[in-house]
């Protein structure tokens, strides 16, 4: 059981961290070279950003928290030099019903498969749950990031709806799927 | 050529600011038909700021790719509801909202002719390859109205919005351009 001395957003290997506007840029900028990042991350056309591209975005962000209220931003960090290897965000909150949307991604190659995503996704869930109190969260994924979409089933996302041919790319239409997951099968799953 | 415009029980047009904005405060004190159409609460907005809201939208639909419509019934030529479409350019795919703010006018089938209409706007004009929505769980005739037109349901999020304490279930639809034009057994809508 958690309580309320255990740490949101700390782990065994990350940690969440705000924006360091000074080195961030740089990492966030290599990552945006890497196209098959980008296409597993957005549904918005991959493009390479500069570093002073990517502080006039955190800028923006920050912004868009304080006015909008509906949006929680997190760095994922290594604990063993501090270093950005992904971020991680509550999106879409509407208060009233007590819903939000998830992302997370690690950046760099080498960084992946090392269960830093299991763990930064373990961190986001009892954020939403335990700290915002949302009552659903889901998440939106092309069918052909199997990667996110094992991750999810791993914590009992279950697949709830498959909007058809909704993605163009490389020349062909793919699905997009909705997945979600309730506070309650979040409460009751095995937690090691 | 088609009219484009023109349906067989409504016709698409755009009124005028003042009259859109004098309807809209009427139909927002409707929470019956808020509910309906929004997941957002309810919310009561002055009829200069939805003036504004409007000429704002009219102004900007040129650039955010939003096409919006004001619907008038043929018969009467009565201002009774609208219907937005929002395109991604990139991935070729319109959503699309309408509501029906005239409360005698649900029921009949003018949202049927609504959604028909639009569905020949977004596969013969803005020339997508794929129209969505959601709805409410609580909105069987909207689901009805849908099928009928073509929509297929491709799933739901569970218990996703709270009214009067109880959680209820989105309804995401869609349909394609080809299952559309298989539809049109040549006349056209």
């Amino acid at each position: 059981m958690f309580d309320i001395q255990t740490q949101l957003f700390d782990s065994q290997d990350i940690r969440f961290g705000p924006i360091d506007h000074e080195k961030d840029p740089e990492i966030e900028s290599k990552w945006t070279h890497d196209s098959e990042f980008m296409r597993l991350m957005e549904t918005s056309p991959a493009r390479p950003t500069s570093a002073a591209m990517i502080k006039k975005q955190y800028e923006k962000l920050e912004k868009q928290i304080d006015e909008n209220k509906n949006l929680y931003h997190f760095m994922i960090r290594a604990k063993e030099d501090d270093r950005l290897i992904g971020k991680a965000t509550v999106q879409w909150i509407e208060w009233a019903n007590g819903n939000g949307f998830l992302r997370l991604g690690i950046g760099a190659a080498e960084d992946r498969c090392k269960g830093y995503g299991t763990q930064a996704l373990s961190m986001l869930l009892r954020f939403a749950f335990a700290e915002l109190n949302l009552f659903r969260v889901g998440a939106i994924v092309a069918e052909y990031n199997s990667g996110a979409i094992a991750l999810l089933k791993k914590f009992g996302f279950v697949q709830e709806v498959c909007r058809r041919q909704s993605l163009e790319r490389d020349g062909r239409r793919w699905d997009l799927y909705i997945f979600g997951l309730l506070k309650d099968e979040w409460q009751n799953q095995p937690r090691s | 050529m088609k009219d484009l415009f023109r349906g067989e029980l409504i016709r698409f047009m755009l009124e005028e600011p003042e009259t859109y904005a004098k309807a809209e405060v009427r139909w927002q004190r409707d929470t019956e038909f808020h509910r309906l159409a929004d997941g957002d609460p309810a919310q009561l907005n002055s009829e200069k700021k939805i003036r504004e809201w409007f000429e704002k939208q009219s102004e900007e639909g040129f650039k955010s790719q939003r096409y919006f419509f004001s619907v008038r019934t043929l018969a009467e030529e009565k201002f009774i509801g609208h219907l937005g479409l929002w395109m991604d350019l990139i991935h070729s795919e319109a959503w699309v909202g309408l509501g029906i703010g005239e409360r005698e006018f649900w029921g009949k089938g003018y949202g049927t002719d609504m959604m028909k209409l639009c569905l020949q706007y977004a596969f013969l004009e803005l020339c997508v390859a794929r129209v969505s929505l959601g709805l409410h769980e609580y909105n069987p005739r909207a689901l009805k109205s849908y099928e009928k037109c073509g929509f297929r349901l491709e799933g739901r999020t569970r218990q996703d919005v709270m009214r009067e304490g109880k959680r209820t279930d989105s309804l995401w639809m869609g349909i394609l351009r080809e299952e559309w034009l298989l539809r049109q057994n040549g006349d056209g809508r």
